[in-house]
């Protein structure tokens, strides 16, 4: 603990290696600043946060000086509001107007700027600039970022997040002195998938969401509620806003122990399906399908994308005998043996924030990339850091100074072991990436768990080792190798899972709907599309005499169904979901789903009979003992503060809008929500509430989403109050399921072995239907290695894998293992990996 | 594509530094003396050749005064109008070089012939005014100077 | 034993010493000496030498030496000729006039500090002097003085020439360090300073092309004989320049400490016949004016600061009547503001601000604020509220000029036109 005076005050500080402007903020106090950004540290070049320091109490003149570059230590005198600091701080403001084009009412960033909130926060208001501004010409950056050069005040916070912390290499900055640019060579979309993040890096209006300006709104008319990422299994936090009943943009929010101040661009871009005008929209009647239930021989097939309480209102409908995971029976099975392994594993899956504190990184079989993006982002800070500690220790650099310690790193790398079929974003920052067949991956995850080799010894030497497989992989194998070495390593271990809700399913225990039996009369299907998971799925459902599908997508599954109920997005929807980790987080709908369209749990209680609120559904669920504890997930819907609930819309002093007024000039009445203490209102609780009830950021004073500060216990730190999410994952528990080094792969004169390909864009089935992302969804093609790039001519090809057929462009990936293909998951219902076939070209393969 | 020479001389630079990377300033000096100037083909020859990406190599090229990125005449002038060469005169050796070759400062002449740059001091000042044809230092210079020195270049 | 060391095997009509000659004259004798001594006790001689370095900011050589760590490990010595501070040419003499010179005082400093490799930064445009280091180098390699194993001894130096492609911030030596690594030459933050971690992240010493140039004669004469070159508590000679219209403009070596009027009457003869003295710039661009009542400031660190301006780079450029102070901020500025490496706000967006309000002023187009506008700049841009030394030193000629020329630049304002035009 340290003392350090702030305008003669006296504060209680923990100095712990933090800078005078992360000290300040976290006190509360109002310290403007551009280029520090609490995730990418400082490098003190905006010079807004300027302060005066004083050497000691004798001192009465000081220095000016960049609180974020100057390290806290006990006794420190400083002035925030000395003149000379007070006129600097305007003047900079000043100068950032000079070129600045002051166009805010037409720039999408108004009204939720931090430059608007800095400038008014240093007082600087009248322009002595008499002469033109300079002026550039902005790029095409691709169909989710936009562009504008023109209101850039060259904080370097863009670049300095797009390459330095997430590694893209297209972005950069150009030109020099007051002519300095922003962008790539050329026009083109930005390589990196968490380019969506420049949205909320950038102080001011050169990246905006350009998805957002195709249906602007600002972000005071937004109505946005404490939501959560529904496209893969890491469950990062988001803040979803809405108008109109169109889904307008998603925004992080922060999860110290999660996502962090960063979203990929799947989680940020693919809500637009949410708006697909595809989407069911009308519903059969109801007691039609409640007379098929009443001729028995009911089944129905959960899904790993619908919530515990959509999945469990099924369960109750059907009855548990007849409930089944609506999950192709490899993965089925697969995810079924992570779930066991993490459960025999000592120690709790890590969360991402762990993740990036590992110093020994053993990545198996998996491309995150691709599989779960925001884990990767993670893994490549975890690759990073160690390296950046060690010079920082030796040469006494503090840790905030991020320039000086990437400078000091060079070519240093932490010990980050990469062995993958595919080369992977993150074989860059690795000290070793091997390409090897997924038997063979598996085998060194064994021969490492045997203490084999020096990727085994340079784990064993980490104090924070770390462990990553997957579903990617498609392979048991490489699962159970990775948990072998993680025991053996006392590694944490950290599964990817392929659905919001995968590991929430698994713990039904329900069979995977491959073992239905074929004979059932009525058939539920929530939110599972058939097709996708069986091969065989057409002659099932043609056996089947009622067919009912509730789904929130127009899949082949709905168009085949005899009765179909229109299911809420998770942005109608109340729900909760259970991560990699094991944590449940609850979401909130963002809006009330309107027309036929119902919340898949109140669709299945209708049918049932029954009228239960949300937290009825939790309770019932929390009964059964793997839930145990999941009402905790959030309050429950009575929760109040001050007797009010959480208001969904952003207070607006200017008074009301009838914004129907074009329908009707009264106000319409808001639509009651019993499922949450959140209200569809303006009205209610203005203060902060508990972290899992915060709807969006705002502050006085802070518009941007930097108002985040104002809601952490210190910049950085977790939100205030309780933590959000409740671990339902045992550990330590039960027997270690036995497993044994697969055979060394063995490349086949008349097979090749297929292997999946996940790709961030296009794997997902929910995003994929966003404009956005279904831009950036690279065609379909098959990757070979070289020999066989060579020997098939370029292709196309056909592959016979299982029942499926295929014509497909080829592309070579030299570095594949002898013997092995990639082919994109979701082409065709066949588990991968698998062995089969290729012809084409001058000679057959 | 980067001639044999060119990637001869580059890798030979990289060998004088602990990283690769070093080098891309002065592989762009080299590419830029096959025909004066950097064109986007040539950034994007260094940049593969070095194993980084484009912008990279771009970051690079817009930073460095020397490194042109758009087309230059046969013969670059580089008049210093920094202080030394301004008291001396400068402005007056601009307004005859302008008017003889009738282009402005940063322009080229439309027979190809010369580029017209300011150009900050040379280093010269004991000399000034003072100004570098393809890098020849010219000291002392009126504009009679100039014309018997522009008289000596196609 | 001479006392204009640095000058005296410089012959300004014919091309420099060749590597015989050099070594005929005493050359590379400092360096067998050196290799003689422990590399501390190299570092001890510099220091007691009293040797301030000769980019522009006087830090004591042998201090900053004794700053890189005694551990094993790649260091680095950079040699900074990067010269392209306006009104400076004076590296160019050495390194055109006696390369050799530089070569070996980088040799001895490389091994005063262990590196293993070292630089010569040398500036774009200078084509003569990159031809003759390079010959150097290449005839010192063959002489056995650089490679491996120098003069049998243990140690082993590469030295590389580097061109610079082009920017006035390559001379700041953070910036010329990101230079060297092919990187943007933006500054770095200090500290850690280069010493501790420089090129590539590894301890590295960037000392001036002057400065090193000083080296084997410390070494070879012993630092007494160094402090007593001059008389003031800063040893060596120096080597001062003048530029402007003054009758000879020209560069010399002089004892440091030598009283300014002795450079501009004596070595620059005045001023040029029609043209009377107003002011003058010290050291550089990045000075504050000096006034005739200066004239005998000895020019050294200390007594040019005591004046009110700075000793810089130590040649001087001259104002006279019958050119506009304002016009000469101008042109000043302009370079200042096209320089900027537009890392840091202030520098950035400041300096093109003065140099658009100052070509208003020249071209009538003056208005009474702008003398506000140019006075808070003064005090935006000081020292430490920028990230480096780039635009504090661009307001040191400005500072002192809307003091000393405050009629003139009202009058601009008043007249609405340039009185000198
Ligand atoms: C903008 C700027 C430009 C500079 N340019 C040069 C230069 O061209 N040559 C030089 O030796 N020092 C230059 N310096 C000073 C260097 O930063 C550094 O102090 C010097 O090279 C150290 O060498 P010394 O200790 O031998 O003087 C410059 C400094 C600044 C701030
Ligand atoms: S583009 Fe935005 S983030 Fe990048 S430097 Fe400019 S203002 Fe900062
Ligand atoms: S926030 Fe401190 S200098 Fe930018």
């Amino acid at each position: 603990m340290a003392t350090i005076y702030i305008d003669n005050e006296p504060y209680t500080v923990e100095p712990n290696g933090r800078n005078l402007l992360e000290v300040c903020l976290s006190l509360g106090l109002d310290l403007p600043y551009f280029c520090w950004h609490p995730a990418l540290k400082s490098v003190g070049a905006c010079r807004q946060c300027a302060v005066i320091l004083f050497r000691d109490e004798n001192d009465t003149r000081g220095r000016l000086t960049m609180a974020c570059m100057t390290a806290a230590r006990d006794g420190m005198r400083l002035s925030l509001t000395d003149p000379r600091a007070v006129a600097f701080r305007a003047s900079i403001i000043e100068w950032l107007m000079v070129n600045h084009p002051h166009d805010c009412p037409v720039c999408d960033e108004g009204g939720e700027c931090h430059l608007q909130d800095m400038t008014v926060m240093t007082g600087h208001v009248r322009r002595d600039y008499r002469f033109d501004k300079r002026t550039h010409r902005n790029q095409n950056l691709g169909p989710l970022v936009n562009h504008e050069m023109n209101r850039c005040i060259a904080c370097y916070r863009c670049v300095r997040y797009y390459r330095d912390y997430a590694g893209g290499r297209d972005l950069q900055a150009l030109g020099w002195h007051d002519h300095v640019y922003f962008g790539r060579m050329e026009d083109g979309t930005l390589e990196s998938p968490f380019s969506g993040n420049l949205v909320e890096v950038c102080p001011t209006g050169v990246f905006t969401d350009k998805t957002l300006g195709r249906h602007y709104t600002r972000k005071w008319d937004l109505q946005t509620a404490p939501s959560l990422c529904v496209h893969c299994g890491v469950g990062c936090n988001t803040m979803p806003g809405e108008r109109y009943g169109l889904l307008r943009r998603v925004q992080n929010r922060f999860h110290h122990e999660i996502n962090g101040y960063f979203l990929c661009d799947r989680g940020r871009y693919g809500y637009e399906f949410v708006n697909d005008a595809a989407r069911p929209r009308v519903a059969a009647d109801p007691d039609t399908v409640r007379g098929w239930l009443s001729e028995g021989r009911v089944a129905g097939a959960g899904s790993p994308r619908a919530s515990l309480e959509a999945n469990a209102a099924l369960r109750a409908l059907v009855g548990a005998e007849n409930f089944y995971a609506g999950v192709a029976p490899a993965e089925h099975a697969l995810v079924a043996l992570m779930r066991a392994l993490l459960e025999v594993h000592p120690t709790p899956p890590p969360s991402l924030r762990e993740v990036e504190e590992a110093d020994a990184v053993l990545l198996l079989g998996e491309d995150p990339t691709h599989t779960t993006p925001r884990l990767a982002l993670a893994l490549r800070q975890a690759a990073l850091r160690p390296p950046m500690a060690a010079a920082g220790a030796t040469l006494k650099i503090p840790p905030f100074d991020d320039a000086a310690l990437r400078e000091a790193v060079q070519d240093a790398t932490a010990p980050f072991f990469i062995a993958t079929p595919q080369a992977t974003a993150l074989d860059g920052v690795a000290m070793q990436a091997l390409r090897l067949a997924p038997d063979d991956v598996a085998r060194l995850g064994y021969a490492i768990a045997a203490g084999e080799g020096e990727i085994a010894a340079a784990l064993r030497n980490a104090q924070r080792p770390l462990v990553v497989a997957g579903f990617g992989s498609g392979s048991p194998a490489v699962a159970q190798a990775a948990a072998a070495a993680a025991r053996a390593l006392g590694a944490r271990l950290c599964f990817t899972l392929p659905a919001c809700n995968s590991l929430g399913l698994a713990l039904f225990d329900a069979p995977g709907v491959a073992d239905m039996p074929r004979d059932v009369k009525t058939l539920i299907l929530l939110e599972t599309d058939l097709f996708r998971l069986l091969p065989d799925a057409e002659a099932r459902l043609r056996k089947v005499k009622h067919v009912v599908v509730l789904d929130c997508l127009a899949t082949p599954t709905v168009a085949a169904a005899h009765a179909v109920l229109p299911t809420a997005t998770f942005a109608e929807a109340d729900g909760t979901l259970v991560n990699y980790e094991g944590r449940a987080q609850r979401h909130f709908r963002v809006f009330p789903a309107t027309g036929d369209v119902r919340e898949a749990w109140q669709w299945l209680d209708a049918l049932r009979g029954v009228t239960r609120t949300f937290d009825e559904v939790t309770a019932a669920l929390a009964a059964l003992p793997a839930f145990a504890g999941v009402e905790g997930a959030a309050p429950r819907a009575e929760f109040r503060l001050l007797g009010q609930p959480v208001p969904r819309q952003p207070h607006r002093t200017s008074g009301r809008t009838a914004v129907t007024a074009n329908v009707d000039v009264h106000e319409p009445t808001t639509p009651p929500d019993p499922d949450s203490p959140l209200a569809f209102s303006m009205e209610g609780y203005q203060g902060h509430p508990p972290a899992p009830l915060t709807p969006r950021f705002w502050a006085p004073g802070w518009n941007s989403q930097q108002a985040l500060n104002k809601f952490q216990q210190e910049v950085g730190g977790p939100l205030v109050g309780r933590p959000t999410g409740v671990h339902l994952l045992p550990v330590n528990t039960g027997a270690v399921p036995a497993g044994t080094p697969p055979p060394p792969f063995q490349p086949r004169a008349d097979a090749v072995l297929f292997l999946p390909a996940h790709h961030i864009f296009g794997s997902e089935p929910l995003s994929a239907r966003a404009p956005g992302i279904a831009a950036l969804t690279p065609a379909p093609a098959l990757a070979v290695g070289a020999a066989l790039y060579a020997r098939l001519g370029g292709g196309p090809v056909e592959v016979r894998v299982g029942d499926a057929v295929l014509t497909l462009p080829l592309r070579e990936d030299p570095a594949l293992p002898v013997g092995t293909a990639v082919l994109p998951v979701g082409l065709c219902a066949e588990a991968l990996p698998a062995w089969g076939t290729l012809t084409g070209g001058p000679r057959d393969a | 594509m980067l001639t044999e020479h060119e990637q001869h001389e580059i890798r030979a630079q990289m060998a004088l530094y602990e990283q690769p990377a070093a080098v891309v300033p002065e592989a762009l000096k080299l590419v830029q003396a096959r025909r004066g100037w950097v064109a986007d083909e040539d950034v994007r020859d260094v940049a593969a050749f070095l194993g980084v990406s484009t912008a990279e190599v771009e970051s690079i090229a817009t930073f460095y005064s020397l490194i042109y990125r758009r087309p230059v005449g046969r013969h670059v002038i580089l008049l210093c109008d920094s202080v030394s060469c301004w008291i001396m005169g400068f402005r007056d050796l601009r307004a005859h070089l302008t008017a003889r070759l009738g282009i402005g400062m940063g322009e080229t002449t439309p027979d190809g012939r010369y580029t017209l740059f300011p150009a900050v001091c040379l280093g010269a000042c004991e000399l000034a005014p003072a100004m570098l044809v393809d890098g020849i230092l010219h000291g002392n210079l009126t504009p009679e100077r100039i014309d018997e020195i522009l008289a000596g270049y196609e | 034993m001479t006392d204009r060391p640095l000058t005296a095997l410089i012959k300004p009509e014919r091309a420099p010493l060749s590597l015989a000659e050099y070594e005929h004259a005493g050359g590379y004798a400092g360096l067998r000496r050196a290799l003689t001594l422990t590399p501390a006790e190299v570092t001890t001689e510099v220091t007691k030498s009293t040797l301030r370095g000769r980019g522009g900011a006087g830090f004591p050589t042998g201090n900053k030496w004794s700053l890189v760590p005694a551990v094993d490990g790649r260091k680095y010595v950079v040699v900074n000729a990067d010269e392209m501070e306006p009104g400076t040419m004076k590296d160019r003499l050495l390194l055109e006039g006696n390369p050799h010179q530089t070569v070996e005082g980088a040799i001895i400093t490389a091994y005063a500090v262990g590196a293993q490799t070292a630089y010569i930064f040398l500036r774009w445009g200078y084509q003569l002097a990159e031809a003759r280091v390079a010959q150097a180098i290449a005839d010192a390699y063959a002489a056995g003085y650089l490679g491996e194993r120098i003069l049998g001894t243990d140690f082993s130096l590469q030295l590389y020439l580097h061109m610079s492609a082009g920017r006035y911030m390559c001379g700041e030596e953070t910036a010329l360090l990101n230079a060297l690594e092919g990187k943007r030459a933006n500054p770095r933050s200090k500290p850690p300073f280069p010493p501790v971690s420089g090129l590539f992240g590894r301890p590295t010493i960037v000392n001036n092309a002057e400065t090193v140039s000083n080296v084997p004669h410390i070494l070879r004469n012993g630092w007494e004989w160094f402090t007593k070159l001059s008389s003031g508590a800063d040893g060596g000679t120096k080597l001062f320049g003048a530029s402007g219209r003054v009758r000879t403009p020209g560069v010399w070596e002089r004892p440091m400490g030598t009283p300014l009027r002795e450079i501009f009457a004596d070595c620059a003869g005045g001023m040029a016949p029609g043209y009377a003295f107003r002011a003058l710039l010290p050291g550089g661009a990045s000075t504050g004016f000096l006034t005739e009542d200066a004239f005998d400031t000895p020019l050294d660190f200390t007594s040019v600061e005591k004046a009110g301006s700075r000793l810089g780079t130590g040649t001087m450029i001259v104002l006279d009547d019958k050119t506009c102070p304002v016009g000469m901020q101008y042109s000043l500025q302009r370079f200042f503001a096209r320089e900027s490496c537009g890392w840091c706000t202030p520098c950035r967006e400041g300096l093109p601000w003065v140099a658009r309000t100052l070509e208003a002023l020249e071209a009538g187009d003056g208005e009474a604020r702008d003398l506000d506008v140019l006075d808070a700049h003064v005090h935006g841009l000081a020292m430490g509220n920028t990230f480096c030394a780039l635009a504090p030193g661009a307001m040191a000629p400005l500072e002192s000029a809307l003091k000393l020329f405050r009629a003139d630049f009202e009058r601009h304002i008043s007249e609405k036109r340039c009185p000198w035009t």
